[in-house]
């Protein structure tokens, strides 16, 4: 039975996800392999799989990409 | 959550030598004199530009515009620029040394953004409306008698699975929609601890819900 798929989606939990700590350590190190190739999620899927499901970390994920990949206006 | 052995999931990192540029950077921050300052200087212009775009980028979650926009980006790199010249030690050539220095700057956004939500915050910490719970989520069943039942029971989980912290912890978050790093501020604690309180209750909500025929189950997640 799975009648509320967003409240589905809400409680699922990756074995992987590394949590905030390790992907906050490495985030400028995953953000420049991210810059230069999509791709590269692959080699870290714990923080992949924790910037997919916590929305502050992912939120500062995406300002460092954008500060990586343009001039600074 | 991955355990500790296995270092963000993946690939373990040797650091290599720094690039030319990054070997610059530190080589003039950790000198003396008129070089330090003004390479001082020319971090603080570089973290100041990053801050101002990056609260420009999330001034919709800030609701405040013009020179109190400013003053927030000016607060945050004048914060990163100390955790920057405090941790240069720490700085292995993992990176370009301006993208680990540029981080500190996102990070002091976020934390004093979650900081500025409890100016004016939209519900109190202790409001606890469960009808406000399709809104959080996203769209309940369509038939109201299904989704009271689903609702319903994942309330008998809240209160019968959870600790008392993980269950001020769900409800400040998905009932009253508090941002987590808002949360980190009130509760006197980091993000990385308020995520993991809110891993481990979704894995035991789930684990309810599937034992209750509510959800379909899966494997969760090790703590």
């Amino acid at each position: 039975m799975n009648d509320w798929p967003a409240l589905d989606r809400f409680l699922r939990t990756d074995p992987r996800d590394v949590g905030c700590a390790e992907a906050m350590e490495l985030l400028h190190v995953y953000v420049e392999l991210i810059a230069e190739d999509a791709a590269a999620a692959r080699r870290y899927p714990g923080i992949a799989a924790h910037l997919q499901a916590c929305g502050p970390c992912s939120e500062d994920f995406d300002g460092l990409l954008a500060a990586v990949r343009g001039p600074a206006g | 959550m991955a355990s500790a052995d296995h270092p963000a999931g993946g690939t373990a990192i040797t650091p290599p030598p720094l690039d030319p540029v990054s070997a610059e950077w530190v080589r003039t921050l950790t000198g003396l004199g008129a070089e330090r300052d003004a390479a001082l200087g020319r971090l603080h212009e570089l973290l100041l530009r990053i801050a101002r775009r990056e609260t420009r980028r999330r001034s919709e979650q800030l609701q405040i515009t013009g020179p109190e926009l400013d003053d927030l980006a000016y607060q945050a790199a004048a914060d990163a620029m100390l955790a920057v010249i405090g941790k240069l030690g720490q700085f292995r050539g993992e990176s370009q040394f301006t993208t680990w220095a540029y981080k500190f700057v996102i990070f002091e956004v976020s934390a004093k953004i979650g900081r500025h939500f409890w100016r004016s915050p939209s519900v109190p910490m202790n409001a606890e409306d469960w009808d406000r719970l399709p809104d959080r989520l996203g769209p309940a069943p369509a038939r109201e008698s299904e989704w009271r039942e689903l609702a319903g029971a994942l309330r008998r989980a809240v209160d019968e699975e959870l600790t008392q912290r993980q269950r001020q912890v769900f409800v400040a978050i998905v009932l009253n929609g508090i941002p987590l790093d808002a949360l980190v501020t009130e509760l006197g604690t980091t993000r990385g601890a308020i995520y993991k309180t809110m891993f481990d209750a979704r894995r035991k909500l789930r684990a309810a819900l599937a034992a209750n025929g509510y959800l379909d189950d899966d494997t969760p997640g090790r703590a």
